[in-house]
């Protein structure tokens, strides 16, 4: 009896145990963070990552809202409309428990706009960083920034000390023929602490006890253990067979797969991602078509053609097997600036796309190359092909030319494709960003992602002007404005927002966040 | 036998030298790396500045000879990708590649050498039918589907082995060996058949077809007649003889599992050097890529080298002949 009673209260002690047992969390995706170093890399899954041991002044939540992280409140200066006023949250420590203050900051903001970081860009309007008190820091830039938040959402912060005790205060760079300390080392104010880490195997994390946080998110993740799974199919299996619990990049075609298994889930939303074709319509004459000394894209009434030929409803269903959300604008929905009306989806006409071209004087067509890469954006050679298909439809013959990614982007950035796929990400969630890559000539400093040649000085005047127009009213018309040129020249054939897909266990509650960065604290386990 | 050594080994960096101009030349044709190291944000300044840093913007000869100097002395360069040095990085892989591929080999000679003698021997055999039907799906196969296959079947459904990774290793020295712990062992499994699944049909064919032409000879004849029981005669001077065009390509094919273990190793993100070079290419990780590639040929010419030597050793005709000459 005696035995009995002992073995009972055994069991019950290691069934307790086990419901006690701290809960972890295995987490796979396509690819892992690239480094550790906090502004090497303004990547996807580097920043993913990053997020869960490092923090910036301000963050967005798992909805894409801004919220306050390492800074508790900000506003323009009363004084001096040039400077942004952050103030930091207070006992806020470090994993090595040093003590966060303004130098920290002070200190990670210079580094982030040294050459060889990758986020100087973000930071090219400040002028100083300066500390105004042991909680306060000052940011002041070239003109009023209406948007400087915006632009540090993925700014982390590290300690000024640690980086100087362990040679890390120069950014990772590639030349130096020596690995930088922080590349693969971390201290940060995050809820997670990095325990281990060997790149592209495994990285494990455990949570912060003495978080800021501790209180105000769920952390109910106790320990996360990711490992980067290439290989779709090997991905899926993973979760299927249970070895993780949690996977980002659900490949369209095994979404049923997973929604069926009966412990597993997907969990959809739409990305800060959209997909579009652009157009030379600079040049005189363009090398990869049929039609001698003109070039046929520079004609409105062509461009308007293509976009009539496009049926977004059909690469949905078809080739994205309903995961994707057809787009009339080249802007995700998230956006300042977006608008339902400007988001309509066009009509595909091929009558009346196929009297446009006529009227152009294509009634025969022509023929074009189109560039694709093909391991970049989810089904991407597949929408392309489709494309080539619809666009037949009004004569315009085009040869499809995929290519991974290493080699597609060169041809944009180099000028040398007259009709290419691209995808963007909004990370300032601001149509300025937008502007400035895709709309405004291509130069030095702007426009380095225009390969459509598009050039009109009257729209690169107000995208420059964007920087600087602190009345948010007058700001709004402006970008409204210029949505409105684009638009009616057709600067791009907006294809459509992709969605995201995270596949998981039943028992982790969450939401998809649309920049594709689970933010563990969020998590909550049943 | 001197002389040999040392002209084959003169021939050998040869082979290397052309082997690494051949990449070089070709790596232009997998891409741009600056487009992946800068982010989205990148300005055309920016581009070309990092291009002139890292010489990207030289011809690939000059390229080329500024590796081979890193080369010689140790030093090749730094990953594009990770941004440590490409020796640190490849010496943490090579042991998950290396272990692979030794138990993936082991099996397919060992099952190889004995499933070809026995198929040989009961050649009528209903269950040496089965074997050799069966060994057509191991030469017919692309190695991913049957890695597909036996994650579908044993992990995904049966839940007996793991689908990815390499379980607990443990570090001996500088060595990370999975050869210690459980879950190190049977993540060995899966992908060890599939790697080492091609080479056991291969070699076990070719052993049955050497042993058939072998027992058929006069000699065996002799020996039955001699009353030598069976054992004696299959094993003692029947397999013996079957051995050398066997070691030939036992030894090319045991530098075609570590070269091909790329595919295996995606398949079951098995952290080794092929995952590796898969990434590299991806991100156009030239430093990476070079210094893979260079691995490989270097293998590929020292196992070579020692299959010659073995021959040498191991075929009996080779030493009359010499004695022959020498009257």
């Amino acid at each position: 009896m005696m035995k009995k009673l002992m073995l009972a209260t055994a069991v019950a002690a290691c069934a307790a145990g086990s419901i006690a047992q701290a809960e972890s969390l295995r987490w796979a995706r396509a690819g892992d963070a690239l480094t550790l170093d906090p502004h090497a890399q303004n990547e996807g899954p580097t920043s993913a990552l990053l997020h869960q041991i490092m923090e910036p002044l301000v963050m967005r939540d798992m909805s894409g809202a801004m919220v306050p992280a390492l800074a508790t409140s900000w506003a323009p200066s009363e004084e001096n409309p040039n400077v942004w006023v952050f103030n930091l949250r207070e006992g806020v420590k470090y994993h090595d428990g040093a003590d966060f203050d303004s130098e920290d900051v002070v200190f990670s903001l210079n580094r982030a706009m040294t050459p060889d970081s990758d986020y100087k860009e973000l930071l090219a309007s400040v002028k100083e960083v300066r500390a105004a008190g042991p909680m306060t820091v000052e940011i002041e830039t070239d003109g009023p920034n209406p948007i400087m938040p915006n632009n540090l959402t993925n700014m982390f912060i590290m300690d000024k000390d640690w980086a100087e005790a362990n040679n890390a205060v120069k950014v990772q760079d590639f030349e130096g023929g020596e690995e930088t300390f922080a590349a693969r080392n971390a201290n940060g104010t995050g809820s997670y602490k990095l325990v281990s880490r060997e790149p592209d195997v495994k990285t494990v994390l455990t949570a912060n006890a003495d978080y800021w946080g501790s209180g105000e998110f769920p952390m109910q993740v106790q320990d996360v253990v990711f490992t980067p799974i290439q290989n779709q199919a090997t991905r899926i299996a993973a979760l299927l067979s249970g070895e993780v619990d949690f996977i980002q990049d659900v490949p369209v075609q095994d979404l049923q797969r997973v929604a069926a298994a009966s412990d597993l889930k997907v969990i959809t939303a739409p990305q800060n991602r959209v997909i579009f074709f652009g157009m030379n319509q600079g040049d005189d004459d363009l090398a990869a078509d049929d039609v001698e000394g003109k070039n046929p894209l520079a004609d409105k009434r062509v461009r308007m053609a293509m976009n009539m030929a496009i049926n977004r409803e059909a690469i949905k269903k078809v080739v994205m097997r309903d995961q994707s959300i057809p787009a009339g604008i080249a802007m995700p929905p998230f956006v300042n600036g977006w608008t339902k009306e400007l988001d309509v989806v066009p009509e595909t006409d091929n009558e009346k796309a196929k009297a446009m071209m006529s009227e152009a004087g294509y009634e025969d067509g022509f023929s074009i190359r189109l560039d694709c890469p093909n391991d970049r954006y989810i089904n991407d050679e597949a929408i392309c092909q489709a494309a080539v298909g619809m666009l037949a439809q009004i004569g315009v013959k085009v040869q499809l030319d995929a290519k991974p990614k290493a080699q597609h982007f060169p041809l944009i950035s180099n000028l040398e494709t007259d009709f290419y796929m691209l995808g963007w990400g909004v990370p300032t969630y601001d149509s300025e960003y937008i502007f400035n890559f895709l709309v405004h000539t291509k130069g030095e400093k702007y426009g380095s992602w225009n390969g459509t040649r598009f050039s009109n000085p009257e729209i690169d005047a107000k995208i420059e002007a964007l920087a600087s127009e602190t009345a948010l009213d007058n700001r709004n018309q402006m970008i409204a404005e210029i949505w409105q040129v684009v638009q009616d020249e057709q600067l791009y054939i907006p294809i459509h927002h992709q969605v995201l897909n995270w596949g998981m266990s039943n028992k982790i509650d969450t939401i998809v966040a649309p920049d594709d960065a689970a933010k563990f604290k969020y998590f909550k386990l049943n | 036998m001197l002389a040999y050594v040392i002209r084959r080994v003169f021939q050998s960096i040869i082979v290397l030298l052309v082997v690494g101009l051949v990449a070089f030349s070709m790596f232009r044709f997998v891409g741009d790396p600056i487009d992946n190291m800068l982010g989205q944000e990148r300005t055309d300044a920016d581009i070309d500045r990092l291009r002139t840093q890292l010489g990207l913007d030289q011809p690939f000869p000059v390229q080329y000879v500024k590796f081979l100097k890193g080369a010689a002395e140790g030093n090749f360069g730094v990953s594009f990708r990770q941004g440590r040095p490409v020796a640190t990085i490849i010496a943490e892989r090579l042991p998950a590649t290396l272990e692979l591929a030794a138990v993936s080999g082991l099996l397919a000679i060992v099952l190889g050498v004995a499933l070809g003698v026995l198929t040989a021997i009961y050649r009528d055999g209903i269950a040496s039918n089965i074997v050799m039907t069966l060994s057509l799906i191991g030469v017919s196969l692309p190695t991913f589907l049957i890695g597909i296959l036996l994650i579908y079947l044993f992990s995904v459904e049966l839940n007996w082995l793991p689908s990815f990774g390499r379980g607990d290793v443990v570090q001996v020295g500088f060595w990370s060996t999975g050869f210690l712990t459980a879950s190190g062992l049977k993540a060995l499994i899966l992908p060890s058949i599939t790697l080492g699944l091609y080479q056991m049909t291969l070699i076990m064919r070719l052993v049955r077809s050497e042993m058939l032409e072998v027992l058929r000879q006069e000699y065996i004849r002799f020996a039955r007649a001699r009353g030598l029981r069976d054992k004696s005669v299959h094993f003692r001077h029947a397999l013996k003889n079957t051995l050398v065009p066997v070691i030939t390509v036992t030894g090319l094919q045991l530098g075609a599992i570590i070269a091909f273990a790329i595919i295996t190793e995606t398949v079951f993100q098995w952290p080794g050097v092929g995952l590796l070079f898969i990434n590299a290419i991806q991100f156009v990780d030239i430093p990476v890529m070079a210094a893979y590639l260079m691995l490989i040929s270097v293998m590929f010419v020292g196992i070579n080298l020692i299959v010659d030597l073995l021959y040498y050793a191991i075929d009996p005709r080779l030493h009359s002949d010499k004695s022959a000459k020498a009257h």
